[in-house]
């Protein structure tokens, strides 16, 4: 065992290392970091030994997985050491702690300078790969000539000319400018033809860097690298160090075929033959061979070659070896080659016609589905995804489905929705479609995310052949003793609008559809509940005539959940009733459902998206234009008029199946049953909470829990009609109280809600199985109006309830009584007054406490009155924009500040979180289109109301940096405004992003609601 | 390119990180707890890929350390895995049959090494004998330094005997 050579480090290391636990390691590692601490304060008594040790030491401790937030000065102070032995530490500790984004790193720029341009080769190379490791835009814009300079320089030695190569590569990536020089490219091909291998490797890797950025220029690089392809396959002028296990040099090889897949073509017929003679030297003359590395190294280099055979042979002269090649690679038992085997082949089918040959492998791919390896299994799939046609499309679905039910979770999801995909593509008759689906349904329920299912009722829906077929397999699934939530959704849906097409068949008249369908009721959850209650309807409206004993059966239904606490179970029960009791008007309104226009599926979409997560997404990508879903062709399409439905449905494309995307999804659904009262055809308005937002409806709810002899048409007027309800189903579910959990954990992510609510003015603040807080607050000014909705969920009271407010000084905050007991399933309204004295970006806090049986739950909250809450958002124009801009000179009423680590948005989405903070933008006032402008008015006691002017400069050719200038005739104001969007630039909290979707999400034509539409007539008759 | 390395021990202890891509220290942390589940519960005989948020890691494990590489999905694997063997010929080279205790102690000299093999992510040089070579040549540069340093408080001390 080695030591480190500095006693003190060793030392500590071995006392890390002893303690017995990570508490006492953790408590080591704080006396040492006081100690480093102290040591540093009083700089001036350590000597240039002990500070290296003690940089060393942070390294080690910061690697242990500690923060390590001071030192970082001393780190960098040591790169301008004037010895090698601190200069060494200061480097490398500062490649490592720091990242290319950090602040302190700009201060290192100017010494890391002096070493490039010094005569010290050691010193140039400690600088170079500092740059080249950690070096960003800053860098590459003062450094990049000095790198070039080292690189082609003659007198220059290999050790510092590689170093320069990669460095510049960094730069490069960082700036593609730098680069873009006149004469670079006769430079880059002088450098191919350097003999150091170690050199030329690194220039190589530059190399690919510029073809693939922009090969034209390059062209006269290509036959260097096919000079440079045979050199190393003929093992000419190799030295023997830089053979690898007898291969020359495989990663030199890798690269240079890499580069070579950068160009579009070999036209010189030389050179093309030249190359191709390598080519087939590398596909013939690998063997496997019994060391591993030498194994993986031939391979390496096969692979690419395979890779760049099938890139250029378009005389397919080649493909065939290659086919077989990755036939035989498929079958092998090696996992690695395994891997690779199955991963091109998905390639090849990319880019040339070979999946008749590839389809005689499928048994052998279907083996790896079942292989014990997840990689493994992983590219089986996608291979199998890739090469399903029509012709096989039954075989693959069939695996598919048949694996579903052993596959690991992690792969489950993903294999439902690609199974759905296919059978979907490539159904040779749309009742096979149904059996898969709904065999999916059955196999897996909690991997099928809704959008499957609303697919499959869309095809029923638009194909009047299958209507019968699929309501009659809905009907054979409801017999199955227990069966998936999903499968009672779509069951119940489909037999709601076609159970009377079976009518003559045993076990499917009215009453007995209705009573196996009521079963299960008790064990669904409220969005599916709704969807019965449809169905029930849909069902009284098709017995003609009607039948008294199943009216008065469902009735009963109606009358139990017209007093429901879920807003949309009880609109709907009090609807339906009233609707039933019209007689022939039901028929219009509950008339079947219009076909569904013509649309992309979601779920192929929903692939392409979650897509970003494996391999191969390309490939899918090319699939999936190629063939346009040709079960799709099959149907008819008349344009109809259910537009709203299907819109909001193609926007679904969330993977996730947490209970808030279940809402979401629901909703369209529950449109086209066609209760809801108004369906907002309009994308949110930017201050309202976004469609796919549903927090903000949870008051809906939460606000009909009021005296119960209301009757029910005025509890409807309650419900913000303008926002969808529909969205709250089961957020404010029945939790089971029976849950007995040691902790009470609160539901959905606290600071998630707390976010949300920045942004809008209604929504849940904190929610438990026990109880949930909704706000709703009114702003006006300086003051504002806060109502708390605390909300028992259980069937027993809450005790000791406790809330108080923690305020900020800026605020003055008024909380009316709060109840010691809130009673069973009651809620109680606690309205707090708010006024603001100044201006602040402190949050008032809200301390909360009860106690249910023997839980005592106690919570601190942010309340959501913060400073954009005292904004009005205002336009101004040219005429008074500038003069104001003009009259606030500079600090402290206007400054300026570059933001780095910009979170990445385009344009459009800075200008609508700008909007959603209530920072009114203002077009067409920069003249400059990557800037903007923005203006409001801000409220408080002290500054009355104070205009506030801003203006963001962006860099097109980097998003994560801009120029923010901010003024106000405060400067408090100023600063803290300043402050507060740089927090919602840098970071923006997850669920502070709704403007951003709204704007990418392609938002079709919606048109108003027509006349035909069942949603629109309900809504006349409301 | 690789995007980082990192050197992970069968216990989940962190031996060595290099990030080539920017990360923030809370997403550094993300990442090792993450790929540490990922990595540590693969059985022996699988392949040494895995396929991670849109990434490949190239892993292996020596004795009770793995090392392991994220590169992007279209780079060559094996490739990338060579590079790896070839870091541990050097370090194996450099400390005489390479130990996990030799890198705990010497976690600098790991880093310094890595630093002639990798820049920016990329292979920086192929021949052992060359990186053993630079690094040696650092090693006595340092050497020398600590010599001077030591004759120079030999000369004081001497000096004001």
């Amino acid at each position: 065992m080695a030591l480190s050579g500095m006693r003190g480090l060793s030392v500590f290391i071995s006392e890390v290392r002893n303690c017995r636990n990570k508490e006492q390691e953790r408590l080591r590692v704080d006396k040492e970091l006081g100690n480093i601490r102290t040591r540093f304060k009083n700089e001036k008594g350590l000597t240039p030994y002990e500070k290296k040790k003690y940089v060393w030491k942070m390294l080690y401790i910061y690697m242990l997985g500690y923060d390590v937030d001071f030192g970082h000065m001393e780190a960098v102070s040591l790169i301008s050491a004037p010895k090698y032995p601190e200069k060494q530490v200061g480097y490398i500790v500062t490649s490592c702690l720091l990242n290319e984004n950090h602040d302190f790193l700009r201060l290192a720029i100017n010494a890391v300078r002096n070493d490039i341009i010094g005569r010290n080769e050691t010193f140039q190379c400690l600088a170079l790969t500092l740059v080249g490791n950690i070096g960003g835009r800053e860098f590459a814009e003062s450094l990049a000539p000095d790198v070039q300079k080292l690189l082609i320089s003659s007198s220059c030695r290999p050790l510092v000319r590689k170093k320069a190569a990669l460095c510049l590569l960094r730069l490069f990536r960082k700036n593609s400018d730098i680069l873009n020089v006149d004469g670079w490219s006769d430079r880059m091909a002088q450098l191919l033809d350097e003999r150091d291998l170690g050199v030329l490797t690194s220039s190589m890797s530059l190399f690919v860097a510029l073809v693939s950025n922009n090969h034209e220029a390059y062209w006269s690089c290509l036959p260097k690298c096919v000079k440079v392809m045979e050199r190393l396959a003929r093992n000419q002028d190799i030295p023997q160090e830089y053979t690898y296990y007898g291969i020359p040099s495989p990663w030199l090889q890798v690269k240079t075929m890499r580069a070579l897949q950068y160009f579009p073509t070999v036209e010189d017929p030389s050179i093309r033959r030249a190359l191709f003679e390598v080519l087939q030297r590398i596909l013939m003359g690998t063997d496997v061979v019994k060391n591993v590395n030498k194994n993986n190294a031939s391979h390496a280099v096969l692979f690419e070659a395979l890779a760049l055979v099938m890139h250029l042979d378009s005389e397919k002269e080649m493909m065939s070896q290659c086919v077989a090649l990755l036939g035989k690679f498929i079958a092998v038992r090696e996992p690695n080659i395994r891997y690779l085997g199955l991963e091109n082949m998905t390639r090849m089918l990319m880019v040339t016609d070979v999946h008749e040959i590839i389809k005689r492998h499928q048994a052998q791919i279907i083996t790896s589905l079942k292989d014990p390896d997840i990689s493994i299994r992983r590219r089986s799939l996608d291979l199998l995804y890739g090469m399903c046609d029509v012709s096989n499309a039954k075989d693959i679905v069939e695996e598919l489905l048949q694996y579903l039910g052993t596959a690991d979770f992690a792969m489950r999801e993903e294999l439902a929705l690609k199974a759905a995909i296919l059978a979907e593509k490539f159904a040779p008759d749309l009742s096979w479609y149904v059996d898969v689906i709904l065999q999916l349904i059955d196999k897996a329920g909690d991997f099928v995310s809704d959008d499957i299912w609303f697919r499959v009722v869309q095809f029923v829906t638009n194909n009047e052949d299958l209507q019968p077929y699929a309501a009659l397999k809905a009907r054979e699934y409801l017999d199955k003793p227990a069966i998936h939530e999903t499968m009672v959704k779509v069951s119940a849906y489909l037999l709601g609008e076609y159970s009377h097409l079976l009518a003559r068949r045993p076990g499917c008249s009215p009453k007995e559809i209705f009573s196996i369908i009521h079963e299960k009721l008790p064990t669904v959850s409220t969005p599916t509940i709704s969807i019965l209650l449809t169905t029930y309807a849909k069902i009284l409206m098709h017995s003609q005539p009607p039948d008294p004993e199943l009216q008065n059966q469902v009735w009963a239904v109606y009358s139990k959940y017209e007093s429901c606490i879920d807003a949309e179970i009880q609109q709907r029960a009090v609807e339906y009733f009233a609707l039933s009791r019209k007689g022939e008007a039901l028929m219009d309104i509950l008339a079947e459902m219009p076909k569904f226009p013509e649309r992309q599926s979601s779920l192929i979409k929903k692939a392409e998206d979650t897509e970003a997560d494996t391999a191969e997404q390309s490939a899918i990508k090319l699939r999936t234009q190629q063939q346009a879903s040709n079960a799709l062709v099959l149907t008819d399409h008349r344009p109809a008029n259910g537009a709203p439905q299907v819109s909001q449905l193609g926007m679904i494309m969330v993977p996730s199946t947490s209970n808030v995307d279940q809402n979401v999804v629901d909703q369209p659904l529950t449109h086209s049953n066609g209760t809801l009262s108004v369906v907002d055809p309009q994308p949110p308005a930017q201050d309202h909470a976004p469609a796919g937002d549903i927090l903000g409806d949870l008051l809906g709810p939460l606000a009909i829990e009021g005296p119960p002899g209301v009757s029910p048409q005025s509890e409807l007027n309650n419900v913000p009609s303008h926002e969808g309800t529909l969205g709250a189903n089961d957020a404010l579910a029945l939790a089971p109280v029976g849950d007995q959990e040691s902790t009470v954990k609160p539901i959905g992510d606290i600071a998630e809600r707390f976010h949300a609510l920045c942004l809008k003015d209604s929504g849940v603040l904190y929610e438990d199985p026990y109880i949930q807080i909704g706000i709703k607050a009114e702003w006006r000014g300086h003051q504002g109006r806060m109502v708390l909705f605390l909300g028992n969920k259980n069937t027993a009271s809450l005790d000791s309830v406790q809330a108080k407010i923690l305020p900020p000084s800026h605020l003055k905050l008024d909380l009316s009584l709060v109840p010691k007991i809130i009673p069973p399933r009651a809620q109680v309204q606690c309205p707090l007054e708010v006024v603001n004295l100044r201006p602040s970006r402190d949050v008032a806090v809200l301390d909360f406490s009860y106690k249910f049986g023997t839980y005592l739950v106690n919570n601190r909250l942010r309340l959501p009155a913060v400073l954009n809450k005292f904004f009005q958002p205002i336009q101004v124009s040219a005429e008074e924009f500038f003069p104001q801009w003009r009259s606030l000179p500079g600090p402290p009423l206007k400054l300026q500040e570059v933001v780095r680590g910009v979170r990445p948005m385009s344009l459009g989405e800075m200008a609508n979180l700008f909007n959603s903070l209530k920072l009114m933008v203002c077009p067409g006032l920069d003249p400059n289109a990557c800037n903007l402008v923005a203006s409001t008015t801000f409220y408080s006691e002290n500054t009355r109301a104070m205009l506030c002017l801003i203006r963001i400069e962006t860099d097109p050719a980097d998003r994560t940096q801009l120029r923010m200038t901010v003024a106000s005739g405060d400067p408090t104001l100023t600063f803290e405004l300043k402050e507060f969007i740089k927090e919602h630039l840098v970071s923006i909290p997850t669920a502070g992003k709704p403007p951003a979707p709204v704007a990418q999400q392609p938002q079709p034509n919606i048109p108003p609601i027509a006349s035909s539409d069942p949603g629109a007539l309900l809504a006349g008759l409301l | 390119m690789i995007h980082f390395v990192l050197l992970i021990s069968r216990q989940g202890k962190v031996r060595l990180t290099k990030w080539y891509s920017p990360y923030s220290q809370k997403e550094r942390s993300k990442v090792i707890r993450e790929l540490s589940g990922m990595i540590l519960s693969r059985g022996p005989k699988l392949c040494n890929f895995v396929e991670w948020r849109g990434f490949k890691v190239v892993y292996k494990r020596y004795a009770s350390l793995y090392f392991c590489m994220c590169i992007n999905q279209e780079d060559n694997e094996l490739e990338v895995l060579e590079i790896i063997h070839h870091y541990v010929e050097i370090l194996d080279r450099y400390f005489g049959s390479v130990c996990e205790l030799d890198l705990i102690f010497n976690f600098h000299k790991a880093y310094y090494i890595l630093d002639e093999v990798l820049i920016a992510g990329e292979l920086q040089e192929s021949s052992k004998k060359t990186v053993a070579r630079l690094v040696a040549a650092q090693d006595s540069l340092v050497d020398a330094a600590k010599e001077e340093a030591a004759s120079i408080s030999n000369i004081i001390a001497q000096a004001t005997k």
